[in-house]
């Protein structure tokens, strides 16, 4: 089928191709678009996804089998999912497909100066993912540091499979999404050489104050600081002023870091020095912040955001953006506040309440 | 909360040398050992950040009609529900201040009352600014006014057949009696607007503390700080001076010359003449303005010390001839406070939100520049007239061989000096020498001693039990005394070389430290040296330029060091409790105005 576009390069998306990456990637188009510093990759479309299905003839089987399970009885969702990946990882790829996700790796590789050995991230990017109401990031795969041809290939049908792991099925019945409605794009993206890695929110979460940013931070990969490996070092921005208000350095203890030989992540100790020292520095946390705030601004909403500080790149312009999403748990909530009293009246209550329990600036 | 308190006053000793200094001061100013109890269940803190210095006695009076006309419109005139005045004391030279509760039954009796009076001022605010300022210069003009002119030979002429039945020392006595009174006035008159100002911001301040949790002081500062100030005008004519004199290309005259040479060579030309012309312009009211702050008698004004704003001219030339910028950034600093409202007014939840914001801010902004600015029309322009006429009068009594030196007439309390006068016109009217020329000299020289062993000793921090929590909104606003800090006074001795206070004006550096105890050893300053004293005062402006940062004991994040640091870009830490005793010339001191706190390096 000619014309059809099973791989798009981040800087070559329009914004009508967005519906076709899913939400990571639309998120990483439109980054690129705006020249934020996101690590240079393409999208495997959802076109591609749904070519493989028709050509294999998958759909049905699968919207069958999902049908008929009842997720109380875990026994029954785990074979189901067991046998609806296995189905999704041994057919074959339509040759089209297959050449183009190929091409645009080889292309890649070149940009990037490392011909063929390219280390990749390979992600899923459902179109539900990011729905402000269906908030569940990380049911679906990341490969990191994967290297060829043939492992950027398996990696992407390992991002489709993870549609159906018993989790995410049960997680879309429960939240009732339309199985026949489901399509996965998949990003394939240059590896960031992570010194350290976090996530950064353009509001506080604690009390859903749009005047901070807050990050957290760690060594190594991003990977810990989202799994709750490691207990990250946290810091409270003023959005406005771009001043740190407070930064809890903690003890961490473990980090990701790529095993070049043997193409895979490794989890390692951090010794107890490096532990304990603050994964960024100020400078480090107040570029992140003018990032986050300017990724904001493009977005008019809270964002939360994938950050990595490259190593390979000099200061000033290591730090990496991984991903954007519209922050969903504040953004559906009306905060409770209790009505400000103005005038006189408010002049009385600052005057007759002490001051000084509000004094306190961390 | 620990159970450590600061020293009782009782067991506080004077420094040897010092005994009989209570005599120095007015009955009322200190502690008396019959009312013990009373006194020392009262929480005491130093004033350090208005008055610094030991007080010879004549300048007691400028703590008793300040912090007497603050507790009136407190007490009497606003009700201020949960606060009365602010008690003060003297001891051992120095002034401690003690905020009055309102007893809690009769708090809800003052609100309508509070509402109504504080209520008319902040509904009329424009119009009664106006009158305030038209109040204050006719007070002015009335000191200016006054002149003290030795006796004469014999009562005049026309005064015997105009039967006018009187005699000069009538009016001398008088005069001085009016420039006492004035002073009280225009006392009151500092106070009229001040707490109310204060109350509007604080107002602000705790709504944005409210609304967007941990938001740095100085962000709230920022939004509410006025841009044209007449605080800064004078440094700012002293800016133009100095961009004129090189415009006229009369940057050689101005640098190789000591002022009176300068204009007198000036005087010689053209483009000299214009630059006088300007200089002259500038002056009034604009050099009515002291380097020191206003409380005391020793302190300089440009107008009566020539050299000083000459010498800021020489400095700003020689700036502006390295290409440097000397100017505040005012469309920067207009730029930035749209900026800053603006993203916080836009992180607000809702359209509430916002309306409260826009209206608390509105009045903020409406009262703040009184707040900034009373400080140019009393502690400089009223104090500068007063103390020069002060000066005048001591002069006179130089002559009369009362006094050996003009200081001289500052170590007699102000009812004293009625006697003095007495004593001359009582002299001269008897046709005798008068009492004084022979008495005075060893009671001074008796005094001076005093007041020096007094100064030879710091002040301590406070007095007595701190309270659970500071709530009094003055004493937070003012003087920077909150909770925190008061326990980190108390454990000062154990923080090592890390010292912490208000953080004032961010910004994060290095550098050497240089105390200065005095504005007279603001020359000491080396460029790139960090500021450490025990107060700054705003009209130090002109060494900002020079300087890396700021320290102080005292101070709030409206005291008049930090607002300046800010308009200067410069970091501060304020209200250390003891930085200037801590640090010594020299150290190297890392300090972080964002966070509040300085650490001694080496």
């Amino acid at each position: 089928m000619s014309g059809m576009k099973y791989t798009l390069f981040f800087k070559e998306a329009t914004p009508e191709d967005y519906v076709l990456l899913g939400g990571k990637g639309a998120s990483l188009a439109s980054m690129s678009a705006a020249d934020f510093p996101v690590p240079m990759g393409f999208s495997v479309t959802t076109h591609a996804y749904a070519q493989f299905l028709k050509e294999g003839q998958l759909l049905e089987t699968i919207l069958d089998k999902v049908s008929r399970i009842d997720c109380s009885n875990t026994d029954e969702l785990a074979s189901n999912s067991e046998e609806i990946r296995e189905l999704i990882l041994s057919k074959p790829l339509p040759a089209e497909v297959e050449n183009e996700i190929k091409e645009s790796y080889r292309k890649l590789c070149e940009k990037a100066g490392i011909p063929n050995t390219l280390p990749v991230a390979v992600r899923s990017s459902a179109t539900a993912e990011d729905l402000p109401d269906a908030s569940f990031a990380g049911q679906q795969d990341t490969y990191l540091w994967v290297v060829g041809e043939a492992e950027v290939l398996r990696s992407v049908r390992k991002c489709w499979a993870s549609l159906f792991t018993a989790r995410a099925i049960n997680y879309r019945k429960n939240q009732d999404i339309d199985e026949t409605e489901l399509l996965m794009s998949v990003v394939v993206q240059k590896m960031v050489n992570a010194r350290t890695a976090g996530v950064s929110m353009t509001m506080n979460p604690i009390n859903g104050d749009r005047s901070k940013i807050v990050i957290d931070s760690s060594w190594g990969l991003g990977e810990a600081v989202v799994s709750g490996e490691v207990t990250p070092d946290n810091f409270l921005v003023d959005k406005i002023m771009l001043q740190i208000i407070s930064a809890n350095i903690q003890e961490k203890n473990i980090e990701h870091v790529p095993d070049m030989v043997n193409k895979c992540v490794v989890t390692r100790e951090i010794e107890s020095e490096r532990a304990k020292a603050p994964s960024l520095s100020d400078d480090e946390v107040i570029e992140i912040c003018k990032i986050s705030k300017i990724i904001e601004k493009h977005y008019k909403c809270p964002q939360d955001i994938e950050w990595a500080i490259d190593a390979d790149l000099p200061a000033g312009e290591n730090v990496t953006l991984l991903q954007s999403r519209p922050e969903t748990v504040w953004s559906q909530k009306t905060i409770e506040k209790k009505k400000a009293v103005t005038g006189m009246e408010g002049i009385l209550n600052t005057l007759m309440n002490p001051i000084g329990t509000k004094k306190s600036d961390s | 909360m620990s159970n450590k308190a600061f020293i009782s006053p009782y067991d506080h000793q004077a420094p040897e040398g010092a005994e009989g200094w209570k005599e120095l001061y007015p009955y009322y100013m200190t502690f008396h050992d019959n009312l013990k109890e009373n006194e020392e269940s009262k929480f005491f803190f130093c004033d350090s950040q208005h008055w610094p210095n030991v007080f010879k006695p004549f300048d007691a009076m400028t703590v008793e009609f300040a912090v007497k006309c603050l507790g009136q419109y407190n007490t009497r005139q606003w009700l201020i529900p949960p606060a009365n005045g602010i008690d003060f004391k003297i001891h051992n030279g120095y002034c401690y201040m003690s905020p009055v509760g309102v007893d809690p039954e009769k708090i809800a009796d003052r609100v309508p009352q509070f509402m109504e009076r504080a209520g008319h001022y902040f509904q009329n605010w424009d119009s009664l600014i106006e009158n305030w300022h038209k109040k204050v210069k006719d007070v002015i003009d009335e000191m200016e006014a006054v002149t003290f002119e030795p006796l004469p030979e014999v009562i005049d002429m026309e005064w015997v057949k105009n039967g006018i039945g009187l005699d000069p020392t009538y009016h001398m006595i008088q005069n001085y009696d009016k420039m006492i009174d004035l002073c009280y006035k225009v006392w009151m008159y500092h106070f009229e607007f001040l707490n109310l100002g204060y109350a509007a911001y604080l107002d602000f301040f705790g709504y944005c503390k409210e609304a967007f949790p941990g938001i740095p002081d100085l962000s709230v500062a920022k939004m509410v700080q006025g841009v044209e100030v007449d605080l800064f005008r004078p440094d700012e004519e002293l800016q133009k001076l100095s961009r004129l004199a090189v415009k006229l290309n009369l940057q050689d005259v101005i640098q190789n010359n000591e002022i009176e040479k300068a204009l007198r060579v000036m005087g010689g030309s053209a483009e000299g003449k214009e630059w006088i012309a300007a200089w002259e312009e500038a002056k009034y009211p604009w050099f009515n303005f002291t380097i020191g702050n206003g409380f005391y008698s020793t302190d300089k004004y440009w107008i009566d010390h020539l050299e000083i704003p000459f010498g800021y001219i020489q400095s700003y030339v020689e700036r502006i001839l390295k290409g440097e910028t000397i100017e505040r950034p005012t469309e920067k600093i207009a730029a930035e406070r749209e900026r800053i409202t603006g993203e916080y007014r836009d992180s607000l939840p809702d359209e509430d939100a916002q309306n409260a914001f826009d209206q608390k801010l509105g009045l903020a902004r409406v009262v703040f520049p009184y707040v900034e600015n009373h400080n140019f029309y009393i502690e400089h322009w009223s104090m500068c007239v007063f103390w020069r006429k002060m000066r005048e009068l001591s002069a006179l009594f130089v002559g009369q061989g009362f006094f050996e030196e003009v200081d001289d007439m500052f170590y007699f309390r102000r009812e004293e000096i009625q006697q003095l006068l007495f004593d001359y016109g009582r002299g001269w009217a008897m046709g005798v020498s008068a009492i004084g020329p022979d008495y005075l000299p060893t009671e001074i020289a008796r005094r001076k001693k005093i007041i020096d062993a007094l100064a030879s000793a710091q002040p301590e921090p406070a007095f007595n039990n701190p309270p659970e929590v500071v709530t009094e909104p003055f004493t937070i606003m003012l003087w920077g005394i909150t909770t925190e800090s008061v326990q980190g006074w108390l454990s000062s001795e154990d923080t090592g070389n890390n010292l912490k206070g208000m953080a004032a004006s961010p910004g994060k550096v290095e550098g050497r430290a240089r105390v200065i105890s005095s504005s007279d050893d603001l020359g000491q300053l080396v460029e790139g040296e960090i500021l450490v004293t025990r107060v700054t005062a705003p009209s130090w402006a002109p060494v900002f330029g020079k300087i890396k940062a700021t320290v102080t004991d005292i101070g709030g994040m409206m005291s008049h060091a930090a607002i300046v640091c800010r308009e200067y870009d410069l970091p501060a830490v304020t209200g250390t409790g003891n930085a200037s005793t801590k640090i010594k010339t020299g150290d190297m001191i890392k300090v972080d105005g964002g966070a509040g706190t300085v650490e001694i390096l080496a």
